[in-house]
């Protein structure tokens, strides 16, 4: 078990260094779903085999399906920002390996084990619906505000395009324009 | 019928209140209706009040109407309520009666004018301010009416704001007469803090029981309130604001600046006369402040160009008449000159302003001339009302109330011969510059050419005034001539009679007295002729040699007074206001807007737009507050 | 099971914190950005699950529940916001979002 934690904590440095220096979008989010299920592999590891389930399902299934649809049906490789030169890479180092020392001499101090009880869904079922029903309830606002926002704002990038194409459509009707790049017409028929 | 007497300032106030509201909504035609019609039905109630009140005289010989409690402080308890008695009586009556006139003639005189609603809006607000100064019961209240005809005189002074001088000549006009009203306010706290109420009546009353007369205190509240009266009716030293106040429509001129709120510190002396019967040297001053003012500004009248001009200076003679009288304890004189200074001298300035307006705007009598013929009306109407300013006898009101008035300079016991030899030498003076007017402007060649000729809204009131200034002389004939006289009878109801117990008393009342006016009027009115029509030529030859014209351009300035106030106030204002605009407060004040400004500027730098250094600055505050935590 | 100790599990969730920290200072690109936020969310996770399981409570675990659905919030918003972002701008750059500078 110990060392299924360690190859996994291994797994999951690796992948994620991996996700913050590939260039290539795609790549780079096939390595966060590596990371999330090596994340997923940990929590089984330290007794909580109901959140890594959900890791797998939630994290590494629904949240990344977004992300990786989002990139595909807008074409978003193509608007990459170019690539940033590794001297870009220094002052973030810096920064982040002070905090990543400060932290880790703070938690080396003193040693704690864990408690080693498996903590299992029927327990994390029973706590979520008794003392936080109420934080539950506030979580499920929180997805339909997101839910509202997102569709909101989808929604005025569509009317947008539709406005546009329009009016590109009369302009070429008037002969006095051209139909536009393929690539905007699938983003249309997509939004 | 006199319990309609709150309907008398009401009508106006809604005039104003609906010209206020309706403002662009209404046509001019709808303006004119509310304006002149709201004051037309004002005079109508006044009519009705007063009518009943003159022929069937309440117990006391006055009304009293308490609409609701102003406010109640400390015991102080100022009510929104009227008083009428027969002062009020003939200051309701001629504000009332020349104001719908004037609004009449107004309605012609403004109707290409594009601030005509703006104009019937000042106007409505003026005559009801004007009715509260005069019906108020209480000083406080009289003193709301005060600021606010105050505030109507600048407003329509500076009528016409596109053009900055007549901007400056309102501004010069509302604080000149600031400085009276400050006095008059001052007046008013020593009165409450004396006599403990504010109420006109009982004031006097407490006035008279507590206060012996000459005391220094009585003396004190009276200079004050004369104060506040130089201020508002234009007389030396506070003269000043009255010729420039010619910038405003005629109309303006005739109703506020010659017929009714210049004179309102006529009303208040003689609201108050109680209060200056117990102060003999506020009496004295009243005397020669009016006796000064009368002959300053009747020289001055005699060499101005502009014919509104030399109206205003008549106007501020004729207030010096006015107060010189009360001064002399010729109490009801002082108001009978006011009656008929109103009608004719608003007949002149709306007499003029017919004139200016057929001659496009010309106001130097210089380029006049030769009117008579194109514009008989308003000559007829015009030489009447000069004719009345002048005091030709027998048959104009003028004559009347003035012989009146210079012989209550004489026969009275607080009368004099000097007072009464310069009352005469005015008299003189008034004579030529009045009929001065008529020749140049109505007779001689043309020089300009009359472009338009006023229809009947704006003779109809000219030859109701005409009127008006001829018969309204004979409600008061002097002994001498037949013992008709109501006027003085009514007003026995609420001023001290005249006693004629001044040491040349037998004379001033006789016939000889008056006979001594008589011919100084004709004399004067040849002796103009001759010097304005037959010699005119050599007149104005006499008025430029070198020792007559620094005497004449001195006169023509107002006696320096101008010059003189711009050296001593307004320069000094200026310079310590230039000197002191970088004092330390302004500093400070600077300082203020420099941090604030070098701090925008530096949290402006920090505000890059950019989504990673926010990001990092906020990394790099992590890592601090852990380092504090850990290091610790 | 018991041999791994909570230090361990935190300093492994602060690792990840930093490497996604890293990323959000370095990368441009606003979809690598979103996914950075998503490792640093994670690592938080990480952090309550090991300490739960240091007391053997089902709190921890509660609240990586909830850091979950405020995830999924984020992301929600955060891809829409992208949408429009690369129809306004013309592209993913989060520099080219500096309309807002001071």
């Amino acid at each position: 078990m110990t060392i299924l934690f360690y190859i996994a904590a291994a797994v999951a440095v690796l992948a994620t260094l991996l996700v913050v220096t590939r260039r290539n979008l795609v790549h780079a989010l096939l390595y966060l779903v590596v990371s999330l299920f090596a994340v997923a592999v940990v929590f089984y590891t330290l007794g909580a085999p109901f959140v890594a389930a959900l890791e797998v399902i939630v994290y590494a299934g629904a949240i990344m399906m977004l992300f990786v649809f989002a990139v595909m049906l807008l074409n978003l490789q193509a608007a990459s920002p170019p690539r940033v030169p590794w001297t870009a890479w220094v002052g973030p180092a810096v920064l982040v390996g002070v905090l990543l020392a400060e932290v880790i001499y703070a938690l080396t101090i003193e040693t704690q084990p864990l408690a080693g009880a498996e903590v299992g869904a029927t327990a994390v079922s029973e706590a979520l619906y008794g003392p936080y029903v109420l934080a539950v309830e506030l979580a499920s606002m929180l997805l339909l505000a997101a839910l509202v926002a997102a569709t909101h704002v989808a929604a005025r990038a569509r009317e947008d395009q539709t406005a546009a194409s329009v009016e590109r459509g009369r302009a070429v009707l008037h002969g006095q324009g051209t139909a536009s790049e393929p690539g905007v017409i699938v983003e249309e028929g997509d939004a | 019928m006199l319990s309609l007497l709150w309907l008398i300032p009401a009508l106006p106030a809604a005039g104003f209140v609906l010209l206020v509201l309706l403002n662009r909504r209404l046509g001019r035609a709808g303006a004119a209706w509310i304006g002149a019609g709201s004051v037309g039905l004002s005079m109508l109630a006044a009519l009705l009040v007063c009518g009943s009140f003159i022929v069937s005289p309440p117990a006391g010989d006055a009304c009293r109407q308490v609409l609701w409690t102003w406010m109640d402080v400390a015991g102080f308890t100022p009510a929104i309520g009227f008083y009428l008695d027969a002062v009020s009586v003939v200051w309701v009556l001629v504000i009332t009666v020349v104001g719908f006139l004037i609004h009449l003639y107004s309605t012609e005189h403004m109707e290409h004018d594009e601030g005509f609603t703006r104009f019937f809006t000042y106007l409505n607000l003026f005559v009801f301010s004007m009715l509260v100064l005069v019906l108020a019961d209480n000083l406080l209240l009289l003193y709301l009416g005060w600021e606010g005809v105050g505030l109507c005189s600048y407003l329509l002074i500076a009528f016409w704001q596109k053009d900055p001088q007549n901007v400056y000549s309102g501004r010069k006009a509302f604080i000149v007469t600031r400085v009276g009203d400050t006095a008059l306010i001052a007046g008013l706290f020593l009165l409450l803090t004396q006599l403990g109420t504010l109420e006109i009546q009982p004031l006097l009353r407490a006035a008279e029981q507590t206060w012996a007369p000459d005391s220094t205190v009585a003396v004190v509240a009276a200079l004050l309130i004369l104060g506040g009266a130089v201020g508002k009716s234009a007389q030396v030293p506070l003269q000043t604001w009255l010729p420039d106040a010619m910038a405003g429509p005629s109309p303006v001129s005739a109703l506020i600046h010659a017929a009714t709120m210049v004179t309102a510190g006529v009303y208040l002396i003689a609201r108050t006369t109680p209060l200056f019967e117990l102060a003999g040297d506020a009496r004295l001053a009243v005397a020669l402040v009016g006796i000064v003012t009368l002959l300053i500004a009747g020289f001055s009248a005699l060499v101005q160009h502009d014919l509104k001009r030399a109206l205003a200076y008549s106007t501020i003679s004729q207030i010096g008449y006015m107060i010189l009288a009360l001064g002399v304890s010729g109490w009801e004189a002082g108001v009978f000159h006011f009656g008929t200074h109103a009608f004719f001298k608003a007949l002149l300035f709306l007499g003029a302003g017919v004139v200016i307006e057929a001659l496009a705007g010309e106001h130097d009598i210089f380029k006049m001339g030769g009117l008579a013929r194109k514009l008989p009306a308003v000559f007829v109407t015009f030489t009447v009302g000069a004719a009345a300013l002048a005091a030709l006898p027998f048959v104009t009101n003028g004559f009347y109330s003035k012989d009146l008035v210079i012989s209550t300079t004489l026969g009275t016991a607080d009368g004099n011969v000097w007072l009464y030899v310069g009352s005469i030498l005015g008299a003189f003076v008034t004579t030529l510059y009045s009929f001065r007017l008529v020749w140049v402007v109505f007779f001689g060649e043309a020089h300009t050419e009359v472009t338009r000729r006023p229809r009947w809204r704006q003779t109809m009131p000219l030859w109701v005034l005409a009127v008006f200034s001829i018969i309204t002389g004979f409600l008061w004939l002097p002994a001498w001539i037949g013992a008709f006289h109501p006027l003085e009878d009514f007003l026995d109801t609420a001023l001290p009679p005249i006693e004629w117990t001044g040491r040349y008393a037998h004379f001033a009342e006789s016939a000889g007295a008056a006979f001594v006016i008589i011919l100084i009027v004709y004399g004067g009115i040849f002796l103009s002729y001759l010097l304005w029509v037959p010699w005119r030529r050599g007149t104005h030859a006499f008025a430029a040699s070198p020792v007559v014209r620094p005497l004449a351009a001195f006169w023509l300035g107002g006696w320096g007074f101008d010059w003189l106030y711009e050296r001593v106030f307004v320069r000094p204002v200026k310079w310590f206001a230039h000197w002191a605009r970088h004092d330390l407060v302004d500093y400070v004040v600077d300082g203020i807007a420099w941090v604030n400004l070098a701090g925008w500027r530096t949290l402006s730098a920090g505000q890059t737009g950019r989504l990673r250094s926010y990001v990092a600055v906020a990394g790099f505050g992590v890592v601090l507050v852990l380092a504090v935590v850990v290091l610790r | 099971m018991a041999s791994v100790s909570l230090e361990h599990a935190l300093i492994l969730a602060a690792i990840l914190f930093a490497i996604g920290f890293a990323g959000l200072l370095t990368r441009r690109n606003l979809i690598v950005v979103l996914a950075c936020i998503e490792i640093m969310l994670n690592a938080a996770g990480l952090a309550f699950v090991a300490a739960g399981a240091r007391w053997g409570q089902a709190d921890g675990q509660v609240m990586f529940l909830f850091v979950l659905a405020m995830a999924g919030a984020e992301v929600a918003v955060g891809l829409a916001i992208a949408i429009r972002f690369r129809q306004s701008l013309k592209g993913l750059d989060v520099d080219d979002a500096d309309r807002m500078r001071g």
